[in-house]
């Protein structure tokens, strides 16, 4: 019985070039208070264009009719559950949003005198400080605008450090269960990839990493907890084994929701490591980004660290008195830099106001709680699908599907029969040393009610597979569209509209 | 049960197969390879004249869900390519054994091919996996 | 819920850790707060800069340098605070995401209207990680190894193609830009292209706001074959200027489209490309599609592209892309349309063209809404403008040494005839010969 939703109609909406006619408009902008110029006589004929063809031209209504008849066709956080592993779909608090409005702070410059920027700097140097010890690491760079660009920052940071120490190494390692932007990192930083196999119970082999770490290792790539929700217990003798060989361990930070306050990844041994503000730390997905991913460090890498650093100066300067701070570019053996400008400030602020909504003893509640929430789920759904590992889940859960499978039915058909259940699916098949995984991580934000209507959801979808299959390999039935022709789109690539719409 | 993998072809373990005449290898990939790869959509093939070595890549096969690296079963020079693909992937599908072949490759090596594994051997190894 | 696993306390959930990988004590970090005081900490480092309000009784500011001050339509906070936007992940699952995929798709679509290109992506970072994606696509489609790269180019975007490009055994080359018109200096690209050249990357309207002669960088490159590479800061500019349909990649940076300036970031790139170098593109595509009933419906597509599939061999790392940050840009293209873009690059080139008639300019070259000026002492012009809350240019001296005494100034539609007389006062009371 589904009990979480019920149909409604919602609205069709076409493409904007559709809706579009010619003289429409949206805008007003304010009369010249300087003479208009002729383009082509200021520029050069051949530097201006005609027009800009097929650009859609609507009202005021229409547009925002548009937009807000294609929003009701998402589901969301604010909408319900997403158990999505590894994502920490944690709610987006909305204080966040309104901070990161504030005049002050969002129509700033980054070119502005830094004597007109010391409070954005001054943010900066705030979540510097939180973010350390969270992490116990000792220095930190918040420029990378994404977790995979951290680790690319983090590993280019690992080869600055051994090219000066005389050889840059050729290999990383990286286990079997990583995200797919792990080893896609390794080779933008010049590096080859050594896979390492997983062992029974889901964990890396520390007799396996022992024979495979040499002179030519640069670093391991681990995440922990692992993709499957577990926490790599012998993380001490990894980081051992690896700096007897003068190897770095990188530390992947994307479950970060499972340590904050609990353990810290510099405690335990990580050299360099990266954050996801858009996981972690509640800033909102919107649909694919932004993020942000800083790196933080041990002592000896922060020579590297990209530039300019955040520095505090105690020089007066004219009429004005006390601490100032500066950006600071002497920075010799630095990287340089990862992107332009200091890091996504506007998704910066938002992480500092998370934490300073928490503080120390909320983050850490913050984490059992999500710890509870998926050894709860765990609990209910153990008895209907397989569970991948018997060691004890963190912050999320890992099942197999192979009792449903052996009945003729995959992770992927369940996904889409928990869509017409009212609920986003779950991570399907990663990871990839999991047969057929269903990953779940529901996060602190889901109270019991939400969790137990999905698990509801998940062992009747079971019982569905049991009795009449046929029901959940032809989901989802309630959405708009089903059956989207992935395969059609790959092979003939529409990308973009062209006025006529491609038939089936 | 019969075997569905033709007799007169060698194989390889990463689910390529060779036909050999005289001494140009007609190659392609299994049965098995693009059941496990789904709907495939796109077909990377080098051009005519490209030098391969058995072992080493050849193109690569991309589904919507997956995508595969395609490794030569023999070393030598590409004669033709199979320019349908481009346009209908989806043969791979519907027949890897036959319409859908990729390359034809003039061997260089004859001999290597007893390095690959015969039709019941490979029958045993796509079982065991 | 303890009760259900058999714990007595939450402590338990993490009792599996080995003892000596806890964090033994509290954090230390201040006591959470209330959403007032948070409210109030933030207003108070607002308060701490000095920003462009825009609005009367605010600073005016005069700085362009690839961050630009464009009003931002109300409708476009309004669209991308709704939850379903806000809160959504990304679009793995077709079927319960296909407001944020049309949206994406009408966004790739707009790109490619502007640009000229054939095929655009769902958005990368920002302009200046772009810039060297698309130096990496070249060489992937190329098979060479050099770049050549205009000094006139952002210096910020400059320094990240070299960090991305050290370890990728691609050497990066720069060509001058000519003294007199501040374009790019055509007889030396003429003499550094070779055939072991996979792209010529070039920025217009550049660095110095003046407008390159594409059509003539694009024959040199395609005589040699390499790939022609245009990147821009400033959208507003692809209103009125004509598009770069000689070009083969197209990357850039789309904060014009009411992204708020923010202190540098999150920001929104984008690369463009012609059709047959589609695959090559790194980041999300959307296609067109249909489903099981014949509808239109909308995909992430060529996946096996990307590093969820690929892994090492993907065509890039990148994971996220900037899709709310893309929407505000694209709910920006809707507002102005095809008339009010045009419009709205007009006004902007008015009243850089204004102020710039008033000031000695350095460069001959035609303009869009920055120029460089030329003074005696920049920084004093600045603190003095400062002195009436106005934030004058950037002096040039700090990213090219050998143009101490310039300034650069950027105009939008949001500058006042009040503002620019004063800058001219001031820029006029330190004039110097050349």
């Amino acid at each position: 019985m589904i009990t979480k939703v019920r149909s409604h109609p919602s609205q069709n909406e076409p493409l904007l070039f559709e809706i579009s006619s010619p003289g429409k408009q949206g805008y007003q902008l304010p009369e010249l208070d300087v003479p208009a110029l002729d383009p082509a006589e200021a520029l050069g004929a051949a530097n201006v264009r005609t027009e800009i063809e097929g650009f859609p031209e609507v009202s005021e209504v229409e547009a925002i009719r548009h937009f807000t008849r294609l929003s009701t066709w998402n589901y969301a956080i604010d909408l319900g559950l997403y158990p999505l592993g590894s994502c920490t779909m944690k709610y987006n608090p909305r204080i966040n949003e309104q901070v990161a409005r504030t005049e002050g702070l969002s129509w700033i410059h980054p070119y502005q005198a830094d004597s007109l920027s010391q409070g954005a700097m001054e943010i900066l140097a705030t979540l510097e400080q939180a973010l350390l010890e969270i992490t116990g690491m000792d220095a930190v760079t918040l420029q990378p605008a994404a977790g995979a660009h951290g680790e690319l920052t983090g590993m280019l940071l690992v080869r600055a450090m051994l090219e000066a120490q005389g050889n840059p190494r050729r290999t990383v390692i990286v286990p079997d269960s990583a995200h797919g932007t792990n080893p896609a990192t390794v080779r933008m930083a010049g590096y080859e990839v050594a896979n390492i196999v997983s062992n029974d119970h889901g964990m890396l082999d520390t007799a396996a990493l022992e024979r495979m770490v040499n002179r030519d290792t640069a670093a391991l790539m681990l995440t922990n907890p692992n993709t499957v929700g577990l926490f790599e217990v012998h993380i001490r003798e990894i980081a051992r084994i690896l700096h007897a060989h003068g190897a770095q361990l990188y530390m992947d930070g994307a479950n970060m929701n499972a340590l904050a306050g609990i353990a810290r990844p510099g405690d335990f041994g990580a050299d360099v490591m990266h954050l996801n503000l858009h996981k972690t730390f509640s800033t909102p997905h919107g649909g694919g980004g932004p993020g942000s991913g800083p790196v933080a460090v041990k002592r000896h890498l922060e020579p590297f660290l990209p530039k300019p650093r955040l520095t505090r100066d105690k020089a007066r300067d004219r009429d004005r008195d006390g601490d100032r701070w500066r950006w600071n570019y002497d920075r010799p053996q630095s990287i340089g830099r990862v992107r332009a400008f200091y890091g996504n400030f506007g998704v910066l602020v938002r992480a500092l106001a998370y934490i300073q909504a928490h503080g120390g003893d909320g983050l850490k509640r913050a984490t059992l709680d999500a710890l509870l929430n998926a050894n709860y789920l765990r609990k209910l759904l153990e008895p209907h699908y397989q569970i991948a590992y018997a060691a004890p889940s963190m912050h999320e859960c890992v099942f197999s599907d192979s009792r449903q499978a052996a009945l003729g039915v995959s992770t992927g058909a369940i996904a889409k029969r928990l869509i017409d259940y009212g609920f986003h699916p779950y991570t399907v098949n990663f990871p990839l040393i999991v047969h057929g995984a269903l990953m779940i991580e529901p996060t602190e934000t889901e109270s019991k009610r939400e969790l137990d209507l999905f698990a509801e959801a998940l062992i009747a979808i079971a019982r569905e597979v049991e009795q009449e299959p046929e029901l959940v390999l032809g989901a989802p039935y309630s959405t708009r569209t089903s059956r989207v022709d992935e395969a059609a789109a790959a092979r003939k690539p529409v990308l973009k509209w062209s006025g006529v719409m491609r038939s089936a | 049960m019969t075997n569905m993998y033709p007799e007169n072809f060698r194989y390889t373990k990463e689910h390529e197969w060779v036909r050999v005449e005289g001494d140009t290898g007609t190659v392609g990939i299994t049965f098995h390879a693009q059941k496990e790869l789904g709907d495939i959509v796109y077909v990377d093939l080098p051009k005519v004249g490209t030098m391969v070595e058995q072992g080493k890549p050849l193109g690569a096969v991309e589904s919507v869900k997956a995508a595969s690296d395609l490794y030569s079963p023999v070393s030598g020079e590409v004669v033709e390519v199979n320019e349908t693909l481009a346009t209908a992937p989806e043969k791979l599908n519907a027949d890897p054994h036959g319409e859908a072949w990729l390359v034809k490759i003039r061997m260089t090596a004859p001999g290597e091919t007893t390095h690959l594994l015969s039709a019941a051997e490979y029958q045993v190894y796509v079982e065991a996996e | 819920m303890l009760d259900t696993l058999g714990l007595a306390r939450l402590e338990e959930l993490y009792a599996h850790l080995p003892q000596d990988a806890l964090l033994n004590r509290p954090l230390d970090l201040p006591a959470g707060k209330s959403e007032y005081e948070i409210a109030d900490y933030f207003r108070a480092r607002g308060a701490e800069n000095g920003f462009f309000s825009g609005f009367s009784g605010g600073f005016a500011s005069f700085l362009g340098a690839g961050v630009y001050f464009h009003y931002r339509p109300v409708l476009v906070d309004t669209v991308v605070s709704r939850g379903e936007f806000l809160t959504s992940y990304t679009p793995y699952q077709a079927e319960i995401s296909q407001g944020t995929l049309t949206s994406i798709f009408e966004f790739q679509t707009m790109l490619c209207q502007l640009t000229g290109m054939d095929v655009a992506n769902a958005s990368m970072y920002d302009g200046s990680s772009a810039t060297p994606e698309a130096a990496l696509m070249a060489r992937r489609i190329t098979g060479r190894n050099r770049i050549l790269v205009a000094r006139s180019v952002h210096p910020e975007y400059r320094e990240v193609l070299r960090t991305y490009t050290r370890y990728e055994r691609i050497e990066v080359e720069e060509v001058d830009y000519d003294p007199e018109s501040g374009a790019i200096d055509v007889n030396q690209l003429e003499s550094k292209i070779n055939e072991a050249t996979a792209a010529v990357l070039i920025q217009s309207p550049n660095f110095f706001g003046i407008v390159e002669n594409v059509r003539q960088a694009a024959e040199i490159a395609h005589a040699k074959g390499a790939l022609l590479v245009f990147l821009f800061t400033e959208a507003v500019s692809l209103g009125l200027l004509e598009p770069p349909r000689d070009a083969d990649i197209v990357a850039g940076e789309l904060q014009s489209f009411a992204i708020p300036p923010s202190y540098g970031g999150p920001f929104a790139g984008v690369m463009a490309s012609k059709e047959k170098f589609m695959r090559q593109l790194p980041g999300r595509l959307v296609g067109e599609t249909t489903d099981s009933k014949g509808n239109r419906a909308f995909c992430l597509t060529l996946s096996a592209r990307e590093q969820h599939i690929r892994r090492e061999k993907a065509t890039s790392n990148i994971c996220t892309n900037q899709a709310l940050i893309a929407l505000m840009a694209t709910v920006f293209m809707t507002v102005y349309g095809k008339a009010g873009l045009r419009e709205l690059a007009l006004q902007n080139l008015s009243k850089a063209h204004y102020l710039g008639a008033k000031l000695k300019r350095r460069f001959t070259g035609p303009y869009f809404n920055e120029f460089v000026a030329v003074t005696d002492d920049p920084e004093a012009v600045n603190r003095e403008l400062e002195e009436e809350k106005i934030i004058g240019g950037l002096p040039l001296e700090r990213f090219y040494p050998d143009l101490k005494g310039s300034v650069l100034l950027c105009c939008t539609e949001m500058s006042r005839r009040e503002h620019m007389d004063r800058v001219a006062q001031g820029m006029a009371a330190q004039e110097t010969d050349r």
